[in-house]
């Protein structure tokens, strides 16, 4: 199951994390994830929120470039060696990660203790959803994301 | 006053716009006894020019021909700083119903006069300006020039007026209630310059404000490139006319382009062009580039004889579709007033706007900064990222970072360094746009 996620562009310097942040706490969205890939010059801050449509529209509206992609969120055993049952379903399948974080919100529905999520980002999606469900692996469904 | 209008023809004919379509002959016989009046004026009445006339050992019954203009001094900006404010009137203060000013950022203002005759003409070339650009009186005119001393503001709405034109005096500044006025009124036809254009679109754009009911946009007063044009016809519907013009020779109206948006006619009859060789001051063929020089056919208060406009174009002869006989210049490439020199390298802006455009497709919102560092220039250029650009991916950014670079590299023969910087942050100027931010003086 594929998740939006939204990037936006913001210049590295300081403060500049601010203004998307506060447009919306104003509007009453929470951040369920995020993490900044940065450069010398800008960054792209990417976030997963509880209403992906409504964050796009007031940051869009608020003057930002905002650009919607999906990412797959993925349950891992918190043990050693729990990620590498998923590496080793998508090395099989031949799906490249083109980056991946830690997903930082905690509670959605069905989640079970001693349990961490990841957020993967690869060039298919679709191929690899059937690639991890081949390995009896699925992510987690928008719905059931809860702030 | 101006007689009142009559109807305006279709096609963009108006019937003050008869001295457009004079017969070559016609209109050089009628140049050169302009011509000899204006010089005769500034001979009789301009003591500088006296004294450059009488070193020369010339009198004002040496112009004989056209070609004689040849012979005459040439006037420049500094002329009019030196002789401030009023030491290039030709007319005493009783006879001078109007003054305008320059801002005077780099000195002193430059006070340009005008006689009641003198605005007259103005308002007739404004009125073949906006008729060679398709406006009639039927149209609604939002005049978004800032009124006041600069001459743009009163010099369209007088020439909007005498065209019979319904005129929106609304002057610049103030972006939303411009946008809710346009709407509100219906206007079918604006005049700015072509920055504050594009920030009125995008903001109509972000506002959801219909702008459909605009047909037609008259811009000036700052060189802008044929890619600004068409992004302001693709994000609109009207169709974006250049006119030229400057406050020494008389204002807006010294040229413009008609339907075929194809060169700016000039109006031969009151503004006679030459182009020279900027560096050695010798006059060159048709169709040969450099910069141009007005001479002031009928200019009562203040006549300007050989005024060195610092503008580099070139004059077009070819027939025009519009069948106009009186010549074309070149849209403005360059004017040497905003021409940097880095590194010894003379670099236009319109050269990054090139290079940026072959790039992104089209013309981002830009800004040059120019900075010195251990004595050696250096050039920022700070592009914002449009949403067309962007990517999640940060190698297809880095990717589109030196592209750019590179492209100004390939332009301009130096380098550059590229700064991606966020939509809108790069302040929005109501008149003129500030493409270049030049802190040498002050980093150095």
């Amino acid at each position: 199951m594929k998740i939006p996620q939204l990037s936006l562009f913001v210049e590295n310097r300081p403060g500049s994390l601010r203004p998307p942040c506060k447009v919306l706490a104003d509007a009453g969205i929470d951040l369920l994830s995020l993490t900044v890939a940065d450069t010398e010059e800008f960054g792209i801050l990417r976030m997963i929120v509880v209403d992906p449509d409504g964050a796009r529209q007031v940051l869009t509206a608020a003057g930002f470039v905002v650009k919607v992609t999906e990412v797959l969120a993925i349950e891992v055993p918190q043990r050693p060696g729990g990620l590498l049952v998923i590496l080793d379903a998508l090395e099989a399948a031949g799906q490249a990660i083109e980056y991946m974080y830690a997903f930082a919100g905690v509670t959605y529905r069905r989640r079970v203790d001693g349990r961490a999520v990841l957020v993967f980002r690869f060039a298919d999606p679709d191929a690899a959803v059937r690639a991890l469900a081949k390995a009896g692996i699925s992510a987690i469904a928008p719905a059931e994301l809860q702030s | 006053m101006k007689k009142p209008c009559c109807q305006a023809a279709p096609g963009g004919f108006h019937p003050e716009s008869a001295p457009d379509f004079l017969p070559r002959p016609q209109l050089r016989d009628l140049q050169l006894a302009r011509l000899q009046l204006s010089v005769r004026n500034a001979f009789e009445h301009v003591a500088l020019f006296r004294a450059r006339m009488e070193e020369r050992g010339l009198t004002a019954d040496d112009v004989r021909t056209l070609e004689d203009l040849g012979k005459l001094p040439f006037t420049t900006k500094s002329d009019l700083r030196d002789t401030y404010p009023f030491g290039m009137f030709a007319r005493p203060l009783a006879e001078i119903v109007r003054l305008h000013a320059s801002s005077g950022t780099t000195g002193k203002p430059i006070v340009v006069a005008y006689t009641q005759s003198d605005l007259d003409t103005w308002a007739s070339v404004m009125v073949r300006s906006f008729a060679a650009a398709g406006v009639t009186r039927s149209d609604i005119v939002q005049n978004a020039y800032g009124y006041g001393l600069f001459t743009g503001g009163l010099g369209a709405h007088y020439g909007a007026e005498a065209l019979g034109a319904t005129v929106l005096p609304i002057s610049g500044g103030n972006t939303e209630r411009q946008l809710m006025l346009m709407r509100d009124f219906g206007v079918t036809a604006i005049c700015c310059t072509p920055s504050y254009m594009v920030h009125l679109l995008e903001r109509a754009q972000e506002m959801k404000i219909d702008t459909s009911k605009l047909r037609v946009g008259v811009f000036g007063a700052e060189p802008w490139t044929e890619a600004m044009r068409q992004r302001i016809q693709a994000m609109s519907s009207m169709k974006a006319y250049d006119i030229y013009g400057l406050s020494e020779i008389i204002g807006p109206g010294v040229a413009v382009e008609c339907s075929c948006q194809h060169g700016l006619h000039i109006f031969e009859d009151h503004f006679y062009p030459e182009i020279i060789d900027p560096e050695t001051g010798r006059v060159l063929p048709d169709g040969e580039e450099g910069e141009l020089v007005i001479t002031t056919l009928s200019k009562e208060a203040m006549p300007m004889i050989r005024y060195r406009t610092r503008d580099i174009t070139a004059l077009e002869t070819a027939a025009c579709g519009c069948g106009r006989t009186i010549r074309r210049i070149r849209r403005i490439s360059r004017r040497s007033d905003d021409m940097l020199i880095l590194r010894g390298v003379n670099v236009f802006p319109s050269q990054v706007e090139t290079a940026l455009l072959a790039v992104e497709g089209t013309v981002p919102h830009y800004q040059i900064v120019l900075t010195r560092a251990h004595g050696l220039d250096e050039m920022e250029v700070r592009v914002e990222v449009t949403p067309e650009v962007f990517s999640d991916n940060v190698r297809a950014l880095e990717s589109l970072h030196r592209r750019l670079e590179k492209s100004i590299e390939q332009t301009l023969c130096i380098r550059a360094t590229v700064r991606l910087v966020e939509p809108h942050s790069i302040q929005r100027s109501e008149g003129k746009a500030k493409r270049v931010l030049d802190l040498r003086q002050s980093s150095s």
